[in-house]
């Protein structure tokens, strides 16, 4: 079923409003307000047909929302940052991609559907990183809901679809995945100009993955996800998930280019922007130990199994 | 000014179902009804809160969830429309909610005072979420009461559900103080289901009833052991073990709302009002209400 896709490179963000609304509050803010200009000039640059959005902060419970408004148009304001000011947007969705991912993903078992209502909340990460990445709508997007129950064969099933898509529509693609590294925040309010990691702990996994990042090793973080999940990230989901799709749209390997643009504290949580662009060279020293996964079969049914 | 007073506490759900399924003005989508159970539950108790005296409804929300603090709306008006990220197909409420911002204001700074982190919010361009919409829709469906809306604090994300219930308990009571000094009498509303798995597949017809059932039989269990206990006057002892049932059920009491509701009102020794338990969706819900007064207080169901 899968073809060879045209994924012309990945970016990896934070979701915070900071970097949009309040760049010159710190320096940080600053440092990551830049990187995300760098990667805007990126696909600029790139001939991508379209950007895929997948954002942690548009949780879905019927399976897979896909957003599919030609225009969605709205002023989001953040539950946490609201003083900070609203966000007005208007993007431009590529509704034929939508439509296909949304049949693609079905095709592979998974409970899929389109997305097209007047008002739909768009979700802070997404608002964030298109306006910053894509501010003239130069380029069409399409953003994927992160499933709340999804585990990993259902978000690498997911990835896997996105790859199909792109392969029946012959696009070439940006992929932008927004998600924090820690997630942790601080719980009070603070002096932007004193943020910080959180605590040292989570300072210390955050630059571990940067270093898998840098060496262009996503399988091996995709790998690893369960073990980022339990050290550094709070339990709001069962799973952190970014890096299993991220790996599974790229193509599963560890054939990058990576680089590292920014890293900084968003009231207490990793913020980095990386980019991530397939080689030919690879750096891979682990030992990928998880089936991969090509078809979802949905639940196990096991609490019917086995009963007295 | 003569002391105010909680007068009536309601456990009021929030799937958008119920309100697709009213059919009212504001919801653009439209329905041929379903979960009949729980929406005639909540109309009855609707009746009931047009016969008592009450100057504001005050509602604790999971969906609007903060994790630097308990905010509150801080602004007299927000008009708008709400559409469900989750059920954008069911639920698309044009809504014009007023508030009792000096209440809000008000129990802001009791639970300041309490050591709460809190914040007003005054963005006009906030959207009211849609838990506080469902809940007070189907208990008002007039919207001729001012809201106070709080966020929830997610204490059970970053620490335990433990340290959940300690925290909600601290801003239940800072929330009394605010009410008694304020000499109004209010409505509280806890707004959230009991056990809270979901099915992650939907009917063509999603009030196709033929569907509709607990997400499995453990969850249930569950939700009865709550409901006796609330039969049974015992809240103290339902919030003591509400930890235990929140990570079992991975129950939406895990934004603390019912803990708060149940600290403000002392953690009531007598009976609650049980309206109507139904699944929505797989998830248990239950509209239930403590009436302080003993002569209003009715054995419902």
């Amino acid at each position: 079923m899968m073809e060879e896709s045209e994924v012309l490179f990945g970016i990896y963000c934070p979701p915070h409003p900071q970097p949009l609304l309040s760049p010159d509050a710190s320096p940080g803010y600053a440092k990551l307000r830049q990187a995300f200009e760098t990667c805007r000039e990126r696909i600029e640059q790139s001939d991508a047909d379209l950007i895929i959005v997948y954002s942690t902060t548009w949780p879905s419970i019927i399976g897979h929302q896909i957003q599919a408004h030609p225009e969605p148009e709205w002023t989001h304001v953040d539950d946490d940052f609201h003083y900070l000011g609203s966000m007005p947007y208007k993007f431009r969705m590529d509704v034929d991609f939508a439509e296909c991912l949304r049949d693609s993903a079905k095709d592979r078992g998974l409970h899929s559907r389109t997305i097209a209502y007047e008002g739909f909340p768009i979700d802070t990460g997404s608002v964030v990183a298109l306006k910053l990445l894509n501010p003239d709508n130069r380029i069409p997007a399409c953003i994927v809901s992160s499933n709340m129950y999804a585990n990993r064969s259902e978000t690498i099933v997911l990835g896997k679809s996105i790859r199909d898509a792109l392969s029946k529509q012959k696009k070439k693609a940006v992929v932008v995945v927004v998600s924090s590294l820690s997630n942790r925040m601080f719980t009070e309010h603070i002096d932007p100009v004193e943020d910080r990691i959180h605590s040292p702990k989570d300072d210390e996994w955050n630059r571990k993955i940067l270093e898998f990042f840098a060496d262009g090793r996503l399988e091996d973080l995709s790998q690893l996800s369960r073990e980022i999940h339990g050290q550094i990230r709070v339990q709001k989901v069962v799973a952190y998930k970014p890096a299993w799709w991220m790996a599974a749209t790229m193509g599963q390997h560890n054939n990058y280019d990576g680089e590292v643009l920014a890293y900084e504290a968003l009231h207490g949580s990793g913020g980095a922007v990386v980019t991530l662009t397939p080689s030919s060279g690879s750096v891979g020293d682990k030992e990928f130990d998880e089936d991969d996964v090509e078809y979802y079969h949905g639940d196990r049914d096991v609490l019917n199994k086995g009963m007295l | 000014m003569p002391k105010g007073e909680i007068v009536l506490g309601c456990l009021a759900p929030h799937p958008p179902h119920v309100v697709y399924a009213e059919n009212p003005e504001q919801n653009e989508p439209v329905s041929e009804g379903g979960w009949e159970t729980l929406r005639w539950g909540y109309n009855r108790l609707a009746r009931k809160l047009k016969s008592i005296d009450y100057d504001a409804l005050v509602i604790f929300t999971p969906h609007w969830q903060t994790y630097i603090g308990t905010h509150f709306l801080g602004l007299p008006e927000f008009k708008s429309k709400s559409v469900d990220p989750v059920f954008p197909n069911i639920f698309r409420y044009n809504y014009d909610i007023k508030v009792d911002v000096d209440l809000a204001e008000k129990m802001r700074e009791k639970a300041s005072e309490h050591g709460i982190i809190t914040k007003m919010m005054r963005n006009q361009d906030f959207r009211v979420d849609y838990g506080t919409i469902t809940s007070c829709h189907m208990l008002n469906p007039d919207w001729d009461k001012p809201i106070v809306t709080i966020s929830s604090n997610r204490n059970a994300h970053y620490y335990s559900a433990e340290v959940m219930n300690e925290q909600a308990a601290a801003l239940g009571r800072a929330c009394a103080e605010a009410i008694e000094e304020s000499g109004k009498k209010v409505v509280m509303i806890s707004s959230h289901s009991l056990s809270h798995r979901h099915f992650v597949t939907e009917s063509p017809l999603p009030e196709d009833m033929s569907r509709e059932h607990i997400y499995n039989h453990s969850q249930y269990v569950w939700d009865m052991k709550l409901v006796d206990l609330m039969r049974n006057g015992k809240m103290r002892e339902l919030i003591d073990i509400l930890p235990e049932f929140t990570e079992q059920t991975i129950a939406e009491t895990e934004a603390g709302g019912l803990t708060w509701m149940m600290s403000a009102m002392g953690f009531p020794e007598y009976s609650a009002e049980i309206y109507g338990y139904q699944s929505v969706i797989g998830t248990g819900n239950l509209v239930a209400a403590w009436d302080p007064n003993g002569v209003t207080r009715e054995i419902v169901l």
